[in-house]
């Protein structure tokens, strides 16, 4: 689209972690489809560049890529994996050795994606537990070795276990004939929604579309399919059906150490409208995505750029708003659910103090 | 019941008078001296002056009374009915805002040691109705009486008691009475030096003070519930006679209290004349004459090493001002007094240098009371005196207490400073407007970096009368090149939209992270959180505190009231000159305030950034981390 060309030149690179949203929940329209992977291109050859530096970079970015196709399978997952992979294809023979590798690689997955917040976080916490496990230097390096690939795939399991543990734990929150309201598609909050019905409960949720993406279509369509009732709103009907909701459900993209959120665009709307009319936003997060950020305000962000289609072409000179993600601040979240338990949002920093420091 | 006891006007809770107010005549009021001896908890001594103030509104137990009872009371041993009678406060306190006795109780609380000894050395003596505010009083009052001939009781009360002068004239008849009696005493307790605190008298809000106050110099080595206080680690090897440690926390309502640490005070301070009621619990003195005084004192400086002599000269007249500042002198001071010490014979180092220490300490106090900052430093060092294996040669131990302190400054001070700059200046974006207020050294040291790094911003730098300390810190940015606003807090509602970033300083964090520092701070605050503009606080690990405070009353400082009536520089402004001689003019110099954790969006300390719901976690693993040095 005409208007989509102006946009791809001055953001070459859309976050990957948008094309893969997209890719797994949108309804992406086929110019569009066209756009990402010509997106994609640059990719190659920025992993060819460190290619030459060393061996394992070029199956770090293939890994990740890789695990990043399975639709299941949360983005920092799929680092945890990538990462693993460089360990057990690694030939270093000391730990050092073995932390400068991950090292690099971890600085490479980071850089290829320097927007999504839970790649890095997850590789944070990979890292920091190497380092700590290495102080162990009397452990035999092969022992330590298969360590850790045991806890990369442990880490895994258990970020896929999250999703389960969260479920149970908001299960409480919802009651019968509550109505509750998603935005965007986060597999977290499906899970939960998945548990509930399961579970026999009695609930509606809204479904706001979620544009550009339009992941709300989607998550409608996936809600229909377990019989749950549901109904479309589109954004800007937030603040008018709030009156009737009892509590709003959202994911996140990464937790920020005040506390706050960054999601998908249009969580900060609804969360202020929630708090205004006081009914209760809930977030649920797996504890990886708790990152070392601290943000003030919109701008501390670091823009996630994800071109909007709008159906018409756009003139030259408008610009476009293309941001893909927003920050909540604490004060209007209430709860957060994690697989550590359900916390404040003040407790996030005092688990991140503790874990990094 | 003692005849001498001011009568005490029962005053229905409800209605309270707080501070400004002339308290009506009390009534005499009958209090039950069963009070329970197993309170654990340290009540101010009651407040009430000498003839006729009642101490606290609460008509269910005032002070005189309490004394009267505890007096009286079968368990108290004679000396402490003699004792206590003492400290009435001269002035009229302010009988009202007594309600927090209940509340000082529990500030006293946590000094869970040595309420024990109090109550202890009390014998019984009703220590207090934690109900009412006046019981609280009277037992603290009683207790810190107690105390200080009970030596036995091994707390060292530790007060500096500039003795107020003006103010205890006041309450003369009863209190003749009493200090006959107390006289009586003293000779037999020559020796006893506790000073108490000076049981905060006046009843007033300042109870949560007195309260503290009161646990204080209870404690034996005075860890100071509040801030600052000095004395940390070895509680009960503190029971020096020889060392009157006047307890950082003393309150100041106590008159007799005040004449005992004025005994023992190297610095002769006048009490100020026409104090403000509310703020009774604090010291202030006239200010002209102490530097002259200790300048010529200068030579007869045996008790106190020369460094800390000096230091503390610097302090009064206001050389060194600043937290930083006057923490890293302080401690270069003990460098060297730790260098030149020896031990005397038959005294144990640990034990000696300790209660040295403590000594230069309440020198320091006298001069101008500690910051927090400070106080924690101190505790600092004396647990790391108290550390040192026995099997040291002197010499050894004093080379590693001083790289102790070394490593202190360097560590905590100079390194964490880098690392804050090194976060704060990620948070400088392009064309930011960052408001400032007063001068703190890490907010410059942060600006300096970020112009240095090439951001494009500009400062506004907000500041106060008196001190004007904005002046400094603008003349300084200047010098470098930046491009600076300068204003008065009049216009900080003004200027706050324009801005979009606010960088405070913080003498001290407290653990609910209520942000204490420099007075102006929370309003600069808390409009700049009107107006939805971070405020972002920088503040290095050291100066936390697992203190909370509530309030800006109960714990503070009180500058000299005379730097309010003049202006510089415009000497035709002089309305204010004769304020002293009018009766119902009163002149306030606070010097801190504190800033509730709402208005503060982020602290950034050595540690990284975090919320202000995480101070306890900091405070936590600091104190663990103390713990492996």
């Amino acid at each position: 689209m005409e208007s989509e060309a102006p946009t791809m030149e001055n953001n070459p690179k859309i976050s990957a972690y948008y094309q893969t949203r997209l890719a797994h929940f949108g309804v992406v329209s086929t110019e569009w489809l066209a756009q990402a992977q010509s997106a994609t291109n640059p990719l190659p050859s920025s992993s060819t560049d460190s290619d030459t530096d060393k061996d394992t970079n070029f199956s770090v970015i293939d890994e990740f890529n890789r695990w990043r196709s399975h639709p299941d399978l949360a983005e920092a997952v799929a680092a945890i994996r990538a990462l693993a992979a460089v360990i057990s294809s690694s030939k270093a023979s000391t730990m050092m050795q073995l932390e400068i590798e991950l090292k690099n690689a971890s600085d490479t997955l980071k850089a290829w994606d320097t927007t999504s917040i839970s790649l890095t976080a997850a590789s944070d916490l990979f890292m920091r537990y190497v380092t700590r496990t290495s102080a162990l230097e009397f452990e035999e390096f092969n022992s330590a070795k298969s360590r850790l690939i045991e806890r990369a795939d442990k880490f895994g399991e258990i970020s896929y276990k999250a999703r389960k543990i969260i479920a149970m734990l908001s299960q409480d929150f919802i009651f019968d004939g509550c109505t509750i309201l998603v935005h965007g598609f986060s597999r977290v909050v499906f899970e939960v929604l998945k548990l509930a019905a399961h579970n026999k409960k009695r609930f509606r949720v809204f479904c706001t579309e979620g544009r550009p993406d339009r992941t709300g279509l989607r998550l409608s369509h996936e809600l229909a399919k377990l019989d749950v009732p549901v109904k479309l709103v589109i954004d800007s009907a937030v603040a008018y059906t709030m009156d009737e909701v009892d509590m709003v459900i959202v994911g996140a993209d990464g937790v920020v150490e005040s506390g706050g959120i960054i999601n998908m665009m249009g969580t900060y709307q609804i969360a202020l409208v929630a708090k205004s009319m006081n009914k209760p936003v809930y977030v649920a997060a797996e504890s990886y995505k708790f990152a070392r950020h601290y943000l003030l305000d919109q701008k501390d962000l670091v823009p996630a750029i994800r071109p909007v289609d709008f159906g018409v072409p756009i003139p030259l000179k408008v610009d476009v708003e293309c941001s893909a993600r927003d920050y909540t601040p604490p004060q209007y979240l209430t709860l957060l659910f994690t697989d550590l338990g359900v916390l404040t949002p003040s407790v996030v920093s005092d688990e991140l103090i503790q874990l990094y420091l | 019941m003692d005849a001498r006891r001011a009568p005490r006007a029962v005053i229905d809770p409800i209605v309270r008078k707080v501070g400004f107010f002339t308290p009506p005549d009390p009534i005499p009021f009958e209090f039950s001296p069963s009070a329970n001896s197993l309170s654990p908890v340290m009540i101010p001594p009651p407040r009430h002056s000498s003839e006729n103030h009642d101490i606290n509104s609460r008509p269910s137990v005032t002070s005189p009374s309490g004394d009267e009872t505890i007096a009286v009371s079968g368990s108290c041993n004679s000396i402490l009915s003699e004792l206590f009678p003492a400290p009435m406060l001269p002035a009229q306190s302010p009988k009202i805002g007594n309600g927090d006795g209940g509340g000082i109780v529990a500030s006293s609380f946590p000094r869970g040691g040595f309420d024990l000894t109090v109550v202890k050395a009390s014998g019984g003596v009703p220590v207090c109705k934690l109900t009412t505010v006046s019981v609280v009083n009277a037992d603290s009052f009683a207790i810190d009486e107690r105390e200080k001939p009970n030596k036995g009781g091994g707390s060292t009360m530790e007060g500096k008691d500039q003795a107020m002068n003006s103010k205890q004239k006041k309450d003369k008849s009863s209190k003749a009475e009493r200090r006959a009696l107390q006289e009586a005493q003293r000779a037999a307790k020559a020796a006893a030096k506790a000073e108490g605190n000076k049981a905060s008298g006046t009843a007033t809000s300042v109870n949560v003070k007195s309260a503290k106050a009161v646990k204080a110099p209870q404690k034996v080595d005075n860890t100071s519930v509040g801030a600052s206080e000095k004395k940390g680690g070895d509680r009960p090897s503190e029971k020096d006679r020889k060392k009157d440690v006047p307890h950082p926390r003393m309150q100041y309502d106590d008159k007799s209290r005040v004449e005992k640490a004025k005994r023992r005070a190297v610095v002769n301070q006048t009490e100020a004349r026409n104090r403000v009621e509310l703020f009774r619990h604090l010291p202030q003195y006239e200010h002209g004459s102490q530097l002259p005084d200790l300048e010529a004192k200068f030579f007869q400086l045996d008790p106190v090493h020369p460094s800390v002599y000096k230091v503390g000269l610097q302090y009064l007249s206001g050389d060194i001002s600043g937290g930083n500042a006057r923490c890293i002198a302080m401690l270069q001071a003990f460098q060297d007094a730790i260098r030149d010490y020896t031990v005397p014979s038959e005294k144990t180092l640990v034990r000696d240098l300790t209660a040295k220490i403590s000594s230069y300490v309440s020198f320091l106090i006298e001069c101008r009371p500690l910051s927090i900052s400070m106080g924690n430093a101190i505790r600092f060092l004396k647990s790391q005196i108290a550390k040192l294996p026995l099997t040291l040669s002197e010499s050894e131990s004093k080379s590693s207490l001083q790289s102790d302190i070394e490593n202190f400054i360097y560590e905590k001070i100079i390194l964490a400073d880098k690392a804050i700059v090194e976060h704060a200046v990620t948070k400088i974006r392009d064309g930011d407007v960052l408001l400032t207020y007063g001068s703190s050294s890490a907010v410059e040291m942060i600006l300096l970096h970020a112009y240095e790094l090439g951001k494009q911003f500009r400062v506004v730098v907000v500041d106060s009368r008196p001190r004007l300390r904005g002046k400094l810190l603008l003349r300084r940015l200047v010098e470098k090149g930046l491009s600076c606003t300068y204003t008065h807090i009049n216009a900080v509602s003004y200027i706050m939209q324009e801005v979009t970033r606010v960088f405070l300083g913080a003498s001290s964090v407290l653990s609910n992270g209520t942000v204490y520092s420099g007075v102006g701070t929370a309003c600069v605050a808390m409009v700049a959180h009107s107006f939805h503009v971070p405020v972002i606080v920088c503040c290095e690990a050291f100066k936390f505190h697992e203190r909370v405070q509530l309030d800006s009353i109960c714990s503070n400082e009180l500058g000299d009231p005379d730097a309010i009536s003049k202006v510089s520089g415009r000497e035709d402004v002089n309305d204010l000159d004769a304020w002293a001689n009018t009766e119902n003019l009163q002149l306030l110099n606070l010097i801190y305030d504190a800033t509730p954790s709402d208005y503060v969006s982020m602290i950034v300390t050595d540690y990284g950034m975090i919320p202000p719901t995480s101070v306890p976690v900091v405070v936590r693993k600091y104190s663990r981390e103390q713990v492996w040095i």
